[in-house]
């Protein structure tokens, strides 16, 4: 069972690289968003230090959604999504391994490209490694969240504009606890109880959501 | 087992219902004695369902295709791209294929599945004459080790010795029953 599990992963991996242009726009959008930033708010390097958490979070939160709604959408337009629930493991675990390979093929890149776009808006050094921790904690919640939405609204008409509105509130603490951690180590406050209590969000969401997940892949099926 | 009955008579839907991916309207579904819906999961890996679509990734060769269903129903790989004659294609990306290539890449997919019961729905939908031969050679070997197959279409299948069942179509009084007990679901 273990081993289907990252056989879907593996070939929605292999899908990702065929579709590199797909794959690549999510970390583009992001790139591109946050460097409207100074722009719009004027190069001024004391309010973009200031503002930074917040613009690196809420671009990263807004990125994870564009591959989202082609997750499970594309499964249920071609029949794979029946072959799926077909292959013998619960469609919980299914949900799981799509979930873990939009994870691989969106929050990773995010976190890579967080890096240069932190020092960009001036982050300083010591808040980095934080930011990072931040991010690699809240990109799990964005997909875990982000995945159990998809399968909801998957069949739904107009489930590109259902998604945002399901997902983006679920993910409001994710993104307070991960913006007030880097905003507490630029100033040298302790960071630790903001990212414990995100890492306790990934923990709560990561046996509930697979769950909800593949009870909206089965309801997407019927 | 032979399904037929004019469009829209229920036979698809049928078809998923046997295969535990929806729900039955009203009655139970047992295979052995037990709940199908008491664990799908387990129900699932008895069954190979060839749906409408051929459910195959453009990008994906023919062997990338299959691979994750080859690996799910311990199915030999080499022998189902050799019974839907796929070998000399299985490096090809799936969206060169034909109609009828995809469709018998699709049923390759069942043959790798190593399940006792086939649920086909139009199994020759778009296969030339040879195809079909291979589709009756699969089906015949399938018979012979005790597998079972329930198959919709609408032309004659390369079958011997099948048990049809014909559905009734909408204009009957149990379909209309039917879409009654739909409307209200």
């Amino acid at each position: 069972m273990i081993g289907l599990f990252w056989a879907i992963v593996g070939r929605d991996l292999r899908l990702a690289l065929r579709h590199g242009a797909d794959t690549m726009g999510a970390i583009l959008f992001f790139i591109v968003t946050a460097t409207l930033f100074p722009l719009a708010l004027g190069p001024s390097p004391e309010l973009l230090r200031h503002m930074a958490p917040g613009i690196i979070w809420v671009c990263a939160l807004l990125a994870a959604l564009l591959p989202l709604d082609r997750l499970f959408g594309a499964e249920l337009e071609d029949g794979s999504l029946d072959q799926l629930l077909l292959l013998g493991v619960p469609a919980a675990l299914v949900a799981l391994a799509k979930i873990t390979a939009h994870w691989l093929t969106t929050g990773i890149p995010l976190l890579l490209a967080a890096v240069p776009l932190a020092t960009m808006l001036g982050l300083p050094a010591s808040a980095l490694p934080v930011l990072l921790a931040g991010l690699f904690l809240g990109s799990v919640v964005l997909s875990l969240i982000g995945g159990m939405g998809a399968s909801i609204v998957l069949g739904a008409r107009r489930g590109g504009v259902l998604l945002p509105l399901l997902t983006l509130p679920l993910a409001t603490p994710a993104l307070i606890f991960g913006a007030a951690a880097i905003d507490a180590a630029s100033t040298g406050l302790p960071w630790q109880p903001d990212l414990e209590l995100l890492a306790a969000f990934v923990a709560g969401a990561l046996p509930l959501c697979p769950l909800a997940a593949g009870a909206g892949l089965r309801a997407a099926a019927e | 087992m032979l399904l037929t009955g004019p469009n829209g008579a229920g036979k698809s839907t049928l078809l998923r219902v046997l295969a535990g991916l929806r729900k039955p309207d009203s009655g139970q579904l047992l295979w052995h004695g037990e709940s199908v819906f008491a664990d799908r999961a387990l129900h699932a890996s008895q069954v190979a369902y060839l749906g409408h679509q051929d459910a195959l990734k453009p990008g994906l060769t023919v062997t990338e295709n299959l691979a994750l269903f080859a690996r799910a129903g311990q199915g030999d790989m080499q022998a189902a791209l050799e019974a839907m004659d796929l070998l000399p294609l299985a490096n090809l990306p799936a969206r060169l294929l034909s109609a009828g290539q995809k469709r018998r890449t699709a049923l390759a997919r069942v043959l790798l599945a190593n399940a006792p019961l086939w649920l086909l729905d139009e199994p020759s939908l778009g296969l030339d004459a040879n195809a079909i031969t291979l589709l009756g050679h699969a089906l015949a070997a399938h018979r012979q080790q005790g597998g079972l197959v329930i198959a919709t279409t609408h032309v004659p299948l390369p079958l011997t010795n099948v048990q049809p069942l014909a559905l009734p179509g909408a204009g009957d009084s149990a379909a209309d029953t039917f879409y009654q007990q739909e409307e209200d679901a």
